[in-house]
């Protein structure tokens, strides 16, 4: 069966993320008020063939250990439909 | 005998030729290795140099890993061979798991190409035997992911270990500790962002690269390799075996 997979990468907590950092910075410029704790990520999308959605997500998970996301310094969801 | 020095080139390097020849000027025999090979040369020392290997895509570093070549320098470097990633190549060298931690963006976002000041912290590793402990060295940087990171436990072992073996005196990144090149465990493999290979002539500025490059071929000089056809006549293992 043909699956899709959405992974989001995002810093861990508590690593600081100078994305983020600068477009806080950014928007009271623009008159947003208010606004904190912005943090900027990745969104992977894929297709993938498994024998049933358990199996999609074991494999998108193991993609996400190996090499989609870096372990010591991103953490990662990973949703399968 | 001349030591043996192997550049690693992978699709994106841009600072092999650098290397080759700072290292030749130093008296060392070079050549340059691709990356989809899979068997390492007989050399005394891989470098990984820099640039934007693979073009960088995902995370700087991150495929460059899965490079063919990638499994006889993780070999390499698990028997104590020693292994130099400059650049491109620490944050290769981290991804492989090689060296701890991680690069990250640099704190204010910045690309920084620019001279750096770099103190000498360990003088105990084949990398640092030219320089006296506490010496300051002017060499480059040219990067965007320079961001040295490591959770607070392997820091704390890595600063008691004398792991963090240079570190800026202005530090132009936010990286941790001030790390500008960090050993693993045991210190033959050794990652530094700034790159010695561009400080080693005085008409570009600075010639205290060779303090770092020349080193490495000094320990080498004192420690001759002993090619595996010699080893296998002098101990005849391979006849008993």
């Amino acid at each position: 069966m043909r699956f899709t997979a959405e992974v989001k990468v995002m810093l861990k907590e508590g690593i600081s993320d100078p994305q983020g950092q600068t477009i806080e910075r950014a928007l009271p410029a623009l008159g947003y008020e208010g606004v904190g704790e912005v943090r900027v990520g990745k969104r992977i999308e894929l297709k993938l063939d498994a024998g049933d959605i358990d199996e999609a997500r074991a494999k998108v998970e193991d993609m996400c250990n190996r090499l989609l996301a870096n372990p010591v310094i991103e953490s990662f969801q990973v949703e399968v439909s | 005998m001349k030591p043996r020095v192997g550049v690693v080139q992978f699709p994106g390097s841009n600072c092999e030729q650098d290397c080759v020849r700072a290292f030749r000027s130093l008296g060392a025999e070079v050549e340059m290795i691709w990356h989809a090979e899979e068997h390492l040369p007989e050399v005394d020392l891989v470098v990984l140099p820099g640039g934007f290997a693979h073009g960088d895509y995902l995370r700087t570093g991150a495929l460059a890993r899965f490079s063919p070549i990638m499994a006889a320098v993780e070999a390499h470097a698990a028997a104590g061979g020693l292994l130099l990633g400059i650049c491109n190549g620490f944050q290769i060298l981290c991804e492989a798991g090689l060296l701890p931690g991680a690069l990250r963006k640099n704190a204010g976002l910045k690309f920084i190409c620019a001279w750096t000041e770099l103190r000498v912290d360990n003088v105990d590793t084949p990398y640092t035997g030219r320089a006296t402990p506490g010496q300051v060295l002017k060499i480059p940087i040219n990067h965007f992911e320079g961001n040295w990171y490591a959770d607070d436990a392997t820091k704390d072992r890595m600063v008691a270990n004398g792991q963090i073996v240079l570190r800026y005196v202005d530090n132009p990144n936010g990286s941790l500790v001030d790390a500008a090149g960090i050993s693993n465990g045991s210190g033959n493999v050794l990652g530094l962002m700034p790159h010695p290979e561009r400080a080693c002539e005085a008409l570009l500025g600075s010639e205290d690269g060779k303090v770092i490059l020349g080193s490495v071929l000094d320990l080498i000089g004192r420690s001759p390799r002993r090619p595996a056809s010699e080893l296998k006549a002098v101990s005849g293992l391979e006849s008993a075996t």
